[in-house]
């Protein structure tokens, strides 16, 4: 049985006095994400990328279908505990998900709530910050921190809970170039170790860091298969309103300027490749 | 710049008086407040501030440091001085125009600063030496026997907790907005005191929208983090009292009863 | 109008633990009618340069020169800044606090004392200006538009200022792909049409290099690059030593020019390494 299993999911959001009151941030999504795996969900603002992420922990109960979470099912309040306990999740803006001013004591927060035993949850929190790197700034005030490393912290925070799977929800969107990069390489890192990671980002360059890009359009899933497959595809890209990777886009250009390039060629090396052929 | 404000800051130094249970210290610092409200002379007030000194001393946090969360205060001990120093009645000592000081008001003047000094210097001295959290949870602790009476004890202290957190956030955000307003032409700095309240409406409102995002998006990040109530939580570090906080107490009911003792003779 | 820098110094706390050197000694011209980039790390000065350029904080040392005026100037007043610099902030749609759109991008103007038709003719042509419908959008309340045309109203409130000088800190961070490429191409309609300077902040190599007519490349405080943005793109080395990359096209061009060297190594957009690439493909064929 897949971990995350989704089934005809669709919620609407209650807002009262908004113009698009009737339209659903999720129509109808069916999907199934396994144990292990690095999802990445792409897809424009108003796509319901967000609201799908904040409906796999519970946050969101869906208006109808089912969500299941390890079998669990996310509106069933008795499971709900259990659920965010396995699906802890990291948000955008890392300013507004630390709690507490010091930074080990704000890593401490989602174990204390967990009613782990003290020696423990010090131990998961000098682990969980080990693990970001920030361990020599337990002691720091979390606002004397740079964005980069408050979204590390937040991350330690989700670590610390032991969760089975986290759900990153656009986590780089507020960070500089360097910041970017550390996160995605915690990500990735968290990933191997068999942490399912569900990774929500408007950057090409992340989703294709992923082993499968789920597409979301107008509430809808638009697209399902792998980043190289979905980004090859000049068309469905334009069509989701994304941006083309920058070797896809160089192939277009070449084949407009009359050269028949292959749609084999997908990424730096294949276009190597050809290149060198015409040496 | 707003990072040197030091108000309300926590300095790590690792000294007895950070060993201290919060508990004792909240206390300490009530007892403190207090005597300088029981206090009536400047030698008492010479006594205070002597005992303030050495548990300055005691706590290793340089002196530099908790002068400089003294200047954001500055002006309203400033307010308090002239006030004070123009207001009162009684003996005339120097008179102009409308503004009159007398014998009491000099006296008067100085005896509230330095009672408003020494009431921030002691309050700060609390939040400097106690981590937040083992500060919101030696509240919460010391408020559980009024539970009984509904006060919600695990409630408040958490919203200490994160008024604490957020202090310096909505302060480098309020700094934004009036930058940014400021480079649309907003005028703060001229004109009646009616136009300078309208002048700030362009910075309350956007702070007032970015503090609602802020509490929604928290909440939502608490929830996802399993928060739940104070039902069933756990402490990384339990607050526990120790030997040397019976000396503490011990030291300040001697203080209170010296300060007693001061006003009555 | 044109901005010229000289020898411009800052220090964030002077005298106390914290103490910083924001900006060491900067100096540079930007002409007439130009959009100029600045790039650089969180950190690198860029934003502390920003708001001197905007009369908000003073510089130490230094001085800055609009069109004419010294910014520097004790005599100077504020308003007269304010007449020629507009700065669009970053996240800009958190300043937004009016009733009303129309009043909202009227804030500025009015601060600067224009009224009446004058006034509504500014907020009209400055809504339009930035893509949206005056009519169907005046009245409306800011706080429910959508994320982009927030911030579309914001950068509309600074542009009826009508300054001749557009200072924007990433004005799409944060953005969809989508919501990214209408705000560029915005920016180059607020251009053409005021023919005005534009000052560029972005970390994204591509937009700048398209954008741009000049770039500056800030690291601890100094510009260390300056130039048109072939100059700068060409100085890989450099960048790469500070952590800043090239455009993504120099980027593949770079790499396969590592196996095959005679590809032509000038490339800064996309379309340009296209060109070239299938230029020489097309002459290897033949």
């Amino acid at each position: 049985m897949p971990f995350i299993e989704i089934k005809n999911l669709r919620y609407e959001y209650y807002q009262p006095g908004c113009e698009d009151e009737s339209s659903p941030a999720i129509k109808d999504v069916s999907l199934s994400i396994e144990k292990g795996s690095f999802v990445a969900i792409c897809g424009i603002n108003g796509s319901g990328k967000s609201t799908l992420a904040k409906s796999i922990n519970g946050l969101l109960v869906p208006t109808s279908g089912k969500v299941f979470v390890d079998g669990m099912d996310t509106a069933d309040d008795s499971n709900i505990w259990d659920i965010r306990s396995r699906v802890a999740m990291v948000f955008q803006n890392p300013d507004n998900q630390i709690v507490s001013s010091i930074v080990e004591d704000d890593v401490a927060f989602g174990p204390e709530n967990l009613g782990i035993d003290p020696a423990e949850i010090r131990r998961r929190v000098d682990d969980a910050l080990t693990q970001v790197g920030m361990y020599k700034h337990r002691n720091k005030g979390a606002h004397m921190l740079s964005g980069g490393q408050k979204q590390r912290i937040a991350i330690a925070g989700a670590v610390a809970m032991r969760p089975e799977c986290i759900v990153f929800d656009e986590p780089t969107a507020m960070l500089d170039p360097k910041g970017r990069e550390k996160i995605m390489k915690i990500i990735r890192q968290l990933n191997s170790e068999g942490i399912t990671t569900i990774l929500i980002t408007h950057f090409m360059s992340e989703a294709c860091q992923a082993d499968r890009l789920i597409v979301m359009k107008e509430g809808q899933v638009y697209s399902d298969c792998t980043p190289m497959e979905f980004y090859s595809d000049g068309e469905l890209v334009k069509g989701a309103g994304l941006e083309l990777p920058p070797v896809i886009e160089l192939r277009e250009r070449i084949r407009q300027h009359g050269v028949d390039i292959p749609s084999t060629v997908t990424d730096e090396n294949t276009l190597i490749e050809f290149v060198e052929k015409y040496r | 710049m707003i990072r040197d404000i030091t108000l309300g800051q926590y300095f790590p130094a690792g000294s007895i008086i950070h060993s201290l249970d919060a508990r004792t210290k909240i206390l300490g610092t009530l007892l403190f407040v207090i005597e300088l409200f029981v206090v009536d002379s400047f030698f008492g007030f010479a006594v205070l501030a002597t005992f303030l000194a050495a548990i300055i001393a005691a706590s290793k946090v340089p002196v530099k440091f908790i002068f400089r969360g003294l200047t954001p205060v500055f002006a309203i001990i400033l307010f308090t001085f002239v006030i004070n120093l123009f207001m009162s009645p009684g003996r005339v000592l120097w008179h102009w125009w409308f503004l009159t000081i007398t014998v009491e008001g000099v006296r008067r003047a100085f005896f509230m600063a330095v009672r408003l000094v020494l009431l921030i210097i002691g309050s700060s001295m609390l939040t400097l030496c106690t981590k937040p959290i083992q500060l919101t949870d030696g509240l919460e602790k010391l408020l559980k026997p009024f539970k009984a009476i509904g006060v919600p004890s695990h409630e408040i202290a958490l919203m200490m907790t994160i008024a604490l957190r957020f202090i310096p956030t909505l302060m480098e955000e309020a700094d934004k907005i009036i930058k940014a307003q400021q480079a649309r032409g907003a005028d703060f700095e001229s004109g009646n005191i009616f136009r300078r309240g309208k002048a700030l409406i362009p910075i309350l409102i956007p702070l007032f929208v970015s503090s609602f995002r802020i509490a929604q998006e928290l909440a939502l990040a608490m929830e996802a983090r399993c928060y739940n109530g104070g039902g069933g939580r756990t402490r990384m570090n339990e607050i526990h009292f120790a030997r040397r906080d019976a000396l503490a107490g011990v030291l300040m009911a001697a203080s209170l009863g010296a300060a007693i003792a001061i006003r009555i003779l | 109008m044109a901005i010229e820098v000289k020898d411009l110094q800052y220090t964030y706390s002077p005298g106390l633990p914290g103490e910083t050197k924001a900006l060491d000694g900067v100096s540079f011209n930007i002409d007439d009618g130009s959009i100029c980039g600045i790039i650089g790390h969180t950190g690198s000065g860029k934003s502390t340069l920003l708001q001197a350029l905007d009369g908000l904080i003073k510089p130490s040392d230094g001085e800055i020169i609009i069109d004419g005026i010294s910014l520097t100037d004790k005599e100077t007043s504020l308003v007269d800044v304010r007449k020629r610099v507009g700065i669009v902030f970053q996240y800009p749609e958190y300043q937004l606090f009016e009733e009303t759109v129309a009043k909202d991008v009227s804030f500025g103007p009015s601060n600067l004392g224009l009224e009446g038709d004058e006034l509504e003719a500014a907020v009209r042509s400055s809504i339009e200006l930035v893509g949206l419908d005056y009519e169907r959008i005046k009245d409306k309340s800011p706080f429910e538009l959508s994320g982009g045309q927030k911030r579309r109203v914001a950068i509309a409130g600074v542009i009826a200022m009508n300054p001749g000088i557009l200072i924007l800190d990433e004005p799409t961070a944060g953005l969809d792909p989508t919501a990214h490429k209408e705000i560029l191409s915005m920016v180059k309609r607020i251009h053409e049409t005021r023919n005005i300077i534009i000052v560029f902040v972005s970390h994204n190599m591509g937009d700048v290099a398209d954008m741009c007519d000049k770039v500056l490349v800030m690291n601890e405080g100094r510009i260390i690059l300056d130039g048109t943005p072939r100059y700068v793109f060409g100085q890989k080395d450099v960048l790469d030593e500070i952590g800043l990359g090239v455009t993504p096209a120099a980027e593949i061009v770079g790499r396969i020019r590592e196996r095959i060297p005679e590809i032509d190594s000038d490339v800064l957009s996309m379309e340009e390494a296209a060109a070239s690439l299938a230029e020489f493909i097309k002459r290897k064929r033949s």
